[in-house]
């Protein structure tokens, strides 16, 4: 029971579920949404490191992700382009506007930035949805081109597609945990923790920041170019600001500045939503409870609360254990 | 080697139309352990606060090894070697106490070596630190916490070390010791500017001091000089 109830198993445990999962679903449309968990869990991996590492909160993250997914389609569509090309293309154009957008924005903070990006994201929005010679206006796009073949392995089918997306999860996932158990973001989570601790003790907060936004805009446009070649067609609603709300949500519910909370609320938001469908809008009437009820009994989402029960479980085993050893020497010594 | 170090001239700090501070002129120099008196409220968090880049003065000129330094971000003072330790023990709670510290070697983190050589050196001078280095900082006691901010500002080198309060919310006894350490720390060579309440414990390691209310210098002088002075004694030590 102890030996087998590690970390180390159970990620081994979940990472044998996800490789089985295409053999294991009962039909294609499953595999599908849990192909867009994919997708959507890579962006909440990119709010995470803005929003739960550092601390401020961006509006603008869905605009990065309609910029990659059009970024990602016009090239390929209208250019042409190699998919791979492309993509490369979309984090780069994402590095070079989010640099843009930061050095601005992040010259305010606290709610003031907040408001600032969410206009950022509008105007992102309104340019994709009204410049039609370019992105096709409200018609979108249609026709994007599946990742392009790598020597003998072609992405054309639905498994080998989540198998493409659940790579880029798993090294999102590790890029993430490289970033927060390193000096970076031990830096980030300084600022996160009060910005002017951070500066007495000489991190340049403004430059801090900045990264911790090109990162996470980058999360996002780069999931936005995956999700725009998997569902093949893209509309101005990709930028819309409730996706980006609901994204928030993933990520609120799933756990803030947690390693695991961007792809357990995603999962459990994603797959609560699907089962029910059937409620129409009536669904809101539940969500709208249980994300209130997190957001008061655990603000540390689910992924916070499995580490705290997980801790008071250690805390109270070794507790048991030492006195055990008590009652043993006593015994002895008796 | 008592060359001026630090020279603050007609500093005015403003809170919008509010006048924080008026007219301080403060002046540290090589070695020294220099410390601010004053009330709640007085102006002495304020004065760091400026110094230490966080507020900007309105008028005035802040000097640090003859170089002008009022205006320069929070981060670059610190390179410098301003470094301020802030009042109320802030520290990073979510991390572990070598965390604490090797984040106040921020400054430094390129250069490994002299991060473990000044991390040996606050273990030394705070024991308890080094017992509980894997522990959360947030699990610590008072004064525990005070050691760490202590540490942790001393992590960066500093040259002018600047201590808000370390005796705020403390035993009497760990007051004492936080003392002993603070004039350690100076006669290892760092210079030190200290605001405090507790006038009699401050004086009594000072060389000078500086006595501020309302926003303004009242008094300077020797600690002796303080020390014996009548209104001081009332105001500050209560015999």
């Amino acid at each position: 029971m102890k030996g087998f109830l590690t970390k180390r198993n159970g990620i081994l445990l979940v990472l044998i579920i996800a490789l089985l999962l295409p053999f294991i679903v009962p039909n294609e449309y499953v595999l599908h949404v849990m192909a867009l968990v994919c997708i959507w869990s890579i962006s909440v991996y990119g709010i995470n490191i803005f929003t739960g590492f550092t601390g401020n909160l961006s509006l603008a993250h869905i605009g990065f992700f309609a910029i990659g997914a059009y970024t990602l389609g016009i090239l390929t569509v209208k250019a042409d382009w190699n998919f791979w090309l492309a993509l490369l293309a979309a984090g780069v154009l994402s590095i070079v506007l989010g640099i843009l957008v930061g050095l601005i924005s992040l010259r305010t903070s606290g709610h003031f930035f907040t408001i600032f990006t969410m206009c950022v994201g509008y105007i992102i929005y309104l340019v994709i949805d009204k410049w039609d010679t370019l992105t096709g206006g409200v018609r979108g796009l249609i026709g994007i081109p599946n990742p392009s073949r790598i020597g003998p392995i072609t992405f054309d089918s639905l498994t080998s597609h989540y198998y493409l997306l659940l790579c880029f999860l798993i090294l999102t996932i590790f890029i993430t945990k490289r970033i927060v158990s390193s000096l970076l973001g031990r830096t980030f989570i300084a600022i996160r923790n009060s910005e002017e601790l951070a500066q007495t003790i000489g991190i340049s907060t403004k430059k801090n920041r900045l990264l911790s936004f090109v990162i996470s805009c980058f999360f996002a446009a780069f999931a936005g170019a995956l999700y725009a070649s998997f569902v093949r067609f893209i509309g101005p609603e990709v930028g819309a600001i409730f996706l980006g709300f609901e994204m928030l949500i993933y990520l609120v519910i799933g756990g803030l500045g947690t390693l695991t909370g961007p792809v357990i609320g995603t999962i459990l938001i994603v797959t609560l939503t699907q089962s029910l469908q059937f409620l129409q809008e009536y669904k809101m009437l539940i969500f709208g409870p249980i994300l209130l009820l997190i957001v008061i009994f655990y603000p540390q989402g689910i992924a916070g609360a499995i580490n705290k029960l997980t801790n008071k479980w250690k805390a109270k085993r070794t507790k048991d254990n030492k006195v055990k050893e008590q009652q043993t020497t006593i015994k002895e010594v008796g | 080697m008592s060359q001026l170090k630090f020279k603050i001239t007609d500093m005015s700090v403003n809170y919008g139309p509010f006048t924080a501070l008026q007219g301080i002129n403060i002046d540290v120099k090589q070695s020294e352990l220099v410390v601010l008196l004053g009330a709640n409220g007085a102006g002495k968090s304020t004065i760091f606060r400026a110094i230490s880049g966080l507020n900007k003065p309105s008028k005035g000129e802040i000097k640090f090894s003859e170089k002008k330094v009022n205006g320069m971000s929070p981060d670059k003072l610190v390179k410098l070697g301003i470094v301020q330790c802030a009042e109320g023990r802030k520290l990073f709670p979510e991390m572990t106490i070598s965390e604490n510290l090797r984040m106040g070697g921020f400054v430094h983190r390129k250069n490994k070596k002299e991060l473990k050589t000044m991390m040996e050196h606050v273990y030394e001078l705070f024991p308890i630190l080094k017992d509980k280095k894997d522990d959360h900082a947030g699990s610590m006691s008072g004064g525990q916490q005070q050691m760490l901010a202590i540490g942790r500002a001393l992590m960066s080198r500093p040259k002018l070390l600047m201590l808000d309060e370390p005796s705020l919310g403390l035993a009497p006894l760990i007051v004492k010791q936080m003392f002993e350490i603070i004039q350690r720390i100076n006669k290892e060579g760092t210079t030190i500017l200290l605001a405090e309440q507790n006038a009699s414990a401050a004086l009594k390691i000072a060389d000078r001091g500086y006595v501020i209310e309302n926003g303004q210098i009242v008094v300077t002088g020797s600690s002796d000089q303080l020390l014996n002075n009548e209104e001081i004694r009332k105001a500050y030590i209560g015999a």
